[in-house]
């Protein structure tokens, strides 16, 4: 069976052109590979609860889990709490992708400003931000401002630091290139400097997004009424530990799927980037 | 006509980079300039390029003065510097923006067939060799068909074989439209199998030494016994300006430059 998937890409090898059906084939086994422990585990711990070996009450098995989500599910309420946390996260991620681009692109092309404004921002990161909450609190409320805000600065020291160091390690020796042409202000930055810096920017998008999941946590902790956060508390104060480990799995799909939007949203424009691996077929 | 007259230039940490630097150098010539490291000869092309300003002097092309970058000047450094993210083709293209689209598509087409990398029109320049890459940034320069071209050791960094093949291909181009050549070089080979006049120049500071002639019909041929003495030539004058005297200094003076730092 193996044999005869792989005598006719033995002849294309040096031919290059076609992906070998044995490529293709290992496309789809390798990141198979990776799902083998956490698949495993999973049975492993069904089979011990269902047998007997455990009543799983602090750890439901997955079947528990599962429908836990699917009751979550069918009264619509899984529907609000993920509408919720997602808008939380949505406006939060906007709101400091905005201040971090803009602000981190003045420090990055303007030397005194980043000489002024750095050093305050450098100091202001060294604060965990989780200590930021009782004065958020304080000044905006218990309800969505204070939320957003704190998910907001999670997301801004991030982007605030990618994009100014990107726009530092640009490469002079490209930018006199735009000179040599002449190039105005303007489209030096267009043709330049935006093209130059975009890797660099897409990088610290997502792992803005990253902390911006992690801080709509911390924000849902601080009540919340609604929202997967929510789910988390009222499972631990209820002691429902299925609802706690199906709103942690719903965490991690949206965490990983918002994550994957950005990846995919980007590609076409970082295509020149990955030109290498294409052709020479490697990984 | 490329008019350097008394350029000079200091930089701001005290050295003296280039002093009193004159000279004439006529449409469709072609001139090498030779030194040892710190000789200044970069620092001139930079300015020449309009680049870097010079503390004194002035360069004029048909009696405009040159202090920025000019449409007339080309310029080719010694890495290609292809825009990573830009196609080959958007590469070449790079300097054509105010064109029509079709016209610059032509060009661009024109370009690519002469520097024959037709078929790597799609191609990013990751992908491409450092002589291709090289070819490209010539291609690049050349599209808008400047009158002066200025190349900033352009091959060193290629091997030995595909820098006599760009030398080559170089002087093939600029048969074509024949525009002013200035060449920062520190190959004597690739100097004389290039240039109309070598400027060797002297560092500390950086001062035109002496200017050498060559006379010789192209294509040149590089193993011809005239080729050899104008190699010496250049390669005494070299010495001479380093104040080492060598009378038959053959591969010395390349081997003391790197005490020229």
């Amino acid at each position: 069976m193996a044999m005869t998937v792989e005598l006719p890409a033995l002849e294309t090898t040096d031919g290059t052109i076609a992906p070998p059906a044995s490529r293709r084939l290992r496309r789809w086994t390798q990141p198979a590979i990776g799902l083998l422990l956490p698949l495993g585990l999973a049975l492993a711990w069904e089979a011990t609860v269902w047998l007997g070996f455990s009543n799983g009450r602090l750890v439901p098995p997955p079947t528990k889990i599962f429908a836990a989500i699917v009751e979550l599910a069918r009264s619509g309420e899984l529907a609000r709490h993920i509408m919720t946390t997602l808008s939380r996260v949505a406006a939060g991620f906007g709101l400091g992708v905005l201040a971090g681009t803009v602000l981190g692109a003045i420090s990055g092309y303007w030397t005194l400003a980043r000489r002024l404004l750095d050093p305050t921002v450098q100091a202001l990161r060294a604060i965990p931000s989780i200590a930021w909450v009782p004065l958020f609190i304080l000044w905006l409320g218990i309800f969505e401002t204070s939320k957003i805000v704190l998910i907001a600065v999670g997301v801004f020291f991030p982007v605030y630091l990618g994009v100014m160091g990107a726009i530092l390690s640009v490469d002079r020796k490209i930018v006199e290139v735009g000179r040599t042409f002449r190039l105005s202000g303007p489209a030096m930055i267009r043709r330049i400097l935006l093209p130059a810096v975009l890797p660099a920017y897409v990088v610290a998008l997502r792992v803005g997004l990253g902390l911006g999941w992690m801080f709509v946590v911390a924000a849902e902790f601080m009540g919340a009424s609604e929202g997967l956060g929510y789910l988390l508390i009222d499972g631990q104060q209820l002691g429902k530990p299925a609802q706690i480990v199906a709103a942690i799995v719903i965490f991690a799909i949206l965490g990983k799927t918002t994550d994957w939007l950005i990846e995919i949203g980007s590609a076409p424009l970082l295509r020149w980037q990955d030109a290498f691996g294409r052709h020479s077929g490697g990984a | 006509m490329l008019v350097l007259n008394g350029l000079g230039k200091i930089y701001p940490n005290g050295v003296n980079a280039l002093e009193r630097f004159s000279a004439e150098i006529r449409l469709g010539e072609i001139v090498a300039i030779i030194g040892g490291s710190g000789c200044g000869k970069s620092t001139l092309l930079r300015a020449i390029a309009g680049l870097d300003r010079a503390t004194s002097g002035t360069v004029t092309l048909d009696d405009i003065k040159i202090s920025a970058p000019h449409a007339k000047i080309g310029i080719i450094f010694q890495e290609p510097r292809l825009l990573p993210w830009l196609s080959v083709a958007e590469n070449i293209g790079f300097g054509l923006s105010d064109l029509p689209a079709d016209i610059r598509r032509q060009k661009v087409a024109g370009a690519l067939a002469r520097v024959g990398l037709a078929d790597k029109a799609d191609a990013w320049p990751r992908e491409l060799s450092g002589g291709q890459a090289q070819r490209v940034a010539i291609a690049r320069a050349l599209v808008p068909q400047p009158e002066v071209l200025l190349l900033d050791e352009p091959f060193s960094a290629l091997d030995a074989f595909t820098r006599r093949d760009l030398q080559d291909h170089l002087l093939d181009l600029w048969a074509d439209t024949r525009p002013t050549l200035v060449l920062v070089t520190h190959d004597v080979d690739e100097a004389v199998v290039l240039a109309d006049r070598v400027f060797v120049m002297r560092p500390r500071p950086g001062r035109l030494f002496e200017e050498i002639k060559v006379n010789l019909a192209r294509p040149r041929d590089r193993n011809s016994p005239m080729f050899d003495s104008f190699k010496r030539r250049v390669l005494t004058a070299l010495d001479r300006s380093l104040d080492r005297n060598v009378p038959d200094g053959d591969s010395k003076s390349t081997a003391g430059e790197a005490m020229w730092w």
